[in-house]
């Protein structure tokens, strides 16, 4: 404990830093003051509130905390827009949409294949190899994951065909990278349309226009029913009932964080990323450290796409995961490239995706379809330097050259 | 790592001179000293476009012949291990082209455009090649145009991977323009269309350039942001009950008709049959106007040498910031020149599926990457890949021989290995091969 206490100390956690988280949480708090079970009907509550937010996060920034103090006025500004238009809308209107049981449950479902995205996409680019090819990796495991799965009936093999598949494409990323040394974000690029363009061909080769068959969902990736979780209140109705894929994301981000930051190889990684000629100095093989990273990058992202295709929505469409990787990769980068802001960059995604989901059911479809934007709209303020410039690995993007 | 460790960028390597020094070998020496060094801004790679200056006389047009008949053979091959005869397959797609057109020479009467008097011509402009070629052409308007939109920012050293949001913002604009001001002279109201277009293509994609120049927010981040945030803000205007929804089907989600007076004049081709419009010459005019600032204008100069080293275009007086704002706000013109040139010229109307659907932007990359960002070879990479995708649409291809819906999918991957194939530099790869002969550790 005190070895944890210290490094909060060593990182400077003072009052600037606190006013600044408590200032984000204003912000949040603004909104969800508006919302059920409270129901606040007055705008003066959500202004009043999400001024202080937007105060705290004012003296934290001037305080140096530019980052968070940037962040808490962000975020105090949407909890005022926000709890001013919950307010506004009928209280009907609100029980509908905001089930916070079921709202959450739906947050985690739809975050998931962020979290699998961004996590791959971390090991890809923290060993110096940008990779915007993790929707086109998404997308094969997907399909090759509900192909094995209607074949094999099993969704372990399921699993690691998708797996193998995510790989067989981030091979080709990393040969065209590492050593043809060519632009990778063309490489990425080109990805993107080649697993398009497979995985479409393929399933409307294989499955023709009648789609992928409707029993897929009884050999899917099953629901971890946890009986005494499930007898709490609250809790139970969200981590009750969760796909398999959902704790296991848990559990990667856990061994991500522990590989990346606790290990040497992870250390190797690292550095490789940041200063491949001093790692090759001290005698790490840049080479191989990024065809590792790359080609597990690809794994995991494709466990993403199959988790979307026979744990989510046990069906596969063209072109179904529509921007799905790319919001992973913004995550990634809202997140800073580590692990747990990813994390929380993910959730906050996911709940966007959900709100957008819930949504039209009481407002119709263009309120919906706008949280759709929402994402990208954080990530472009983010990398912006509003809140706090996103850099990434020094390395990322520069192919090396051995001597 | 704290946050300050992290803004203080390690060195990032010798640069190439010096690593040249260090192999003491001569002829490597002269080989890196020839493979230009990438532009590097604050730690953030450059992108390589010595790779595509380098090229010279038979090279040049070797480089991507070799990957188009690369890229065709290796589609060939998935075509022919689902069951199907890849030759009869391209023959077909070919002749849903129209580019068969040109060789059937004869002896014809035509009417001219945009009057009644009927004159000889070798080529008989009505005949079914004749309007599969309009929809062809029609299909390489946008594409040469957001191929430029990747050309221009390539020439600056930036990748703009954001032409399809710069053609779906001038898309919107021309929509919104062309639906509205039923009672405007018709020439005035295309060019306001065109002119409004262009300008909000080149403010969104500006921004993109003015954060790279200020704050140094990496543009293919940035950009491809703003593609995602065009697709669902444009799925927003146009869905159901937004603001640009059609106003007299409330159920269908899908903007109103663009006015008469705001549609491009059709001068090949019956409009109602999506017949070609003066768009192709747009987008033609413009490869020479790429051609003139980059080549004899002070902004095209200031361009390039910012592309090569913005290090040394900033030693000798040259505002590397100024020019990456500049250079993205044209290229994101151009690529909404192209959005506006679709609306204005034959699909007149938008919703939400079109939007979601469309890949223009992309392909323009493509044709960018495979044209070597040369004019000449933007637009023969454009009408390639128009060519690929009218060829392939189920309207053109003869679903007896291959289904069309294949096709596009062949389309899109052909696409891929043309992108993959195109970036590899050959005199790299053969470097790499020889020093691994000389050094077999």
């Amino acid at each position: 404990m005190t070895a944890i206490a210290a490094r909060f100390n060593g990182s400077g956690w003072g009052p600037p830093k606190v006013a600044g988280v408590v200032g984000v949480l204003l912000g949040a708090f603004a909104f969800w003051l508006a919302l059920p079970p409270l129901h606040t009907r007055t705008t003066v509550v959500p202004v009043v509130v999400g001024i202080l937010g937007v105060a705290a996060g004012i003296w934290t920034w001037s305080r140096g905390q530019r980052r968070l103090g940037g962040g808490a006025v962000v975020s105090g500004l949407l909890g005022i827009v926000l709890g001013i238009s919950a307010t506004q809308s009928s209280v009907g209107n609100l029980d509908q949409v905001v089930v916070w049981s079921a709202l959450l449950a739906a947050t985690l479902r739809y975050a998931t294949p962020l979290v699998y995205a961004a996590i791959g996409g971390l090991y890809c680019e923290r060993s110096g190899v940008v990779n915007v090819a993790l929707e086109g990796m998404l997308l094969t495991g997907a399909y090759f994951g509900i192909w094995a799965d209607d074949f094999s009936h099993s969704w372990v093999v399921a699993l690691l065909v998708a797996m193998a598949a995510g790989a067989g494409m981030a091979t080709i990323h990393a040969i065209w990278s590492i050593h043809l040394k060519v632009d990778q974000i063309i490489t990425g690029t080109a990805i993107n349309f080649l697993a398009l363009g497979i995985t479409g061909y393929l399933f409307l080769q294989h499955y023709g226009n009648n789609g992928t068959p409707g029993d897929i969902s009884n050999w899917g990736i099953p629901d971890i029913h946890i009986g005494f979780i499930a007898a709490i209140p609250f809790i139970g109705s969200i981590f009750g009932q969760l796909n398999l894929m959902i704790w296991l994301s848990f559990l990667l981000l856990i061994l991500t964080y522990v590989f990346v930051f606790r290990t040497p190889y992870g250390l190797r990684m690292r550095a490789v990323g940041e200063h491949p000629r001093a790692a090759d100095t001290v005698g790490i093989s840049v080479y191989k450290t990024r065809y590792a990273a790359v080609i597990s990058s690809g794994a995991i992202a494709a466990l993403g796409g199959a988790y979307l295709s026979i744990g989510f929505v046990h069906s596969f469409n063209q072109d179904m995961t529509s921007g799905t990787g790319f919001i992973g990769l913004a995550a990634l980068i809202f997140g800073k490239w580590r692990p747990f802001p990813t994390w929380c960059a993910t959730l906050l995604f996911g709940f966007s995706s959900a709100l957008g989901d819930r949504l039209p059911t009481a407002y119709g479809n263009q309120w919906g379809t706008l949280f759709q934007a929402l994402p990208y709209l954080l990530t472009l303020i983010a990398v912006a330097g509003v809140v706090g410039r996103s850099v990434g690995p020094a390395a990322s993007g520069r192919p090396y050259d051995k001597q | 790592m704290s946050d300050d460790a992290r803004d203080r960028r390690p060195d990032q390597g010798p640069p190439d001179a010096e690593r040249a020094l260090q192999t003491g070998d001569d002829e490597l020496r002269a080989e890196e000293a020839e493979a230009a060094p990438q532009p590097v801004v604050e730690g953030i790679p450059g992108v390589r476009t010595a790779l595509f200056e380098r090229a010279r006389g038979f090279w040049r047009f070797a480089g991507p012949l070799g990957t188009t008949v690369l890229a065709f053979f290796m589609g060939g091959l998935v075509v022919l291990a689902t069951g199907h005869n890849p030759l009869r397959v391209y023959r077909a797609i070919f002749d849903g082209t129209g580019l068969n057109w040109f060789f059937h020479v004869g002896s014809h009467s035509i009417r001219l455009p945009f009057s009644t008097t009927h004159v000889w011509f070798w080529w008989d402009t009505s005949s079914i090649a004749a309007q599969n070629l309009q929809q062809t052409l029609l299909l390489t308007t946008p594409i040469i145009l957001t191929g430029l939109a990747v050309a221009f920012a390539f020439r600056c050293g930036l990748f703009n991977i954001g032409g399809q949001g710069q053609y779906l913002v001038g898309a919107y604009i021309a929509i919104w323009i062309g639906t509205s001001f039923a009672h405007m002279q018709p020439f005035a109201h295309v060019l306001l269309a065109i002119v409004c277009a262009t300008l909000a293509g080149a403010a969104y994609a500006g921004l993109a350039g003015f954060l790279k120049a200020t704050v140094g927010a990496h543009e293919v981040i940035t950009t491809i942001m703003l593609n995602w945030i065009a697709i669902w803000v444009g799925s927003y205007l146009f869905g159901q009950q937004g603001p640009l929804q059609n106003s007299a089907q409330k159920a269908i989600p899908i903007s109103n008709d663009v006015v008469d007076g705001a549609k491009l004049p059709v001068f090949w081709g019956l409009k109602l049959l999506q017949g070609l419009s003066i768009g192709i010459f747009i987008a033609l005019a413009m490869l020479v106007v790429y051609w003139i600032v980059i080549n004899r204008t002070t902004l095209g100069f200031e361009v390039r040498a910012v592309g090569f080293n913005p290090d040394a275009a900033r030693a000798s007086g040259i505002s590397v910031a100024r020019n990456y704002t500049l250079a993205m706000a044209i290229a994101g013109g151009f690529a909404a020149l192209g959005g506006a040139c679709d609306i204005l010229g034959w699909e007149y109307r938008l919703g939400p599926g079109d939007i979601q659907a469309s890949q223009i932007g992309f392909i323009g990359l493509a044709a960018a990457l495979l044209g070597r960002n040369a004019p000449l070879g933007v637009g023969l990479g454009a009408l390639l890949f128009g060519g690929l995708i009218n060829g392939t649409s189920d309207r053109q291809l003869d679903p007896t021989i291959f289904p069309p819906e294949l096709a596009g999918n062949l389309t899109t991957i052909i696409q891929g290995l043309v992108v993959l194939f195109i970036g590899i530099n050959i005199g790299g790869v053969a470097l790499f091969f020889r020093r691994r002969r000389r050094r077999p550790s």
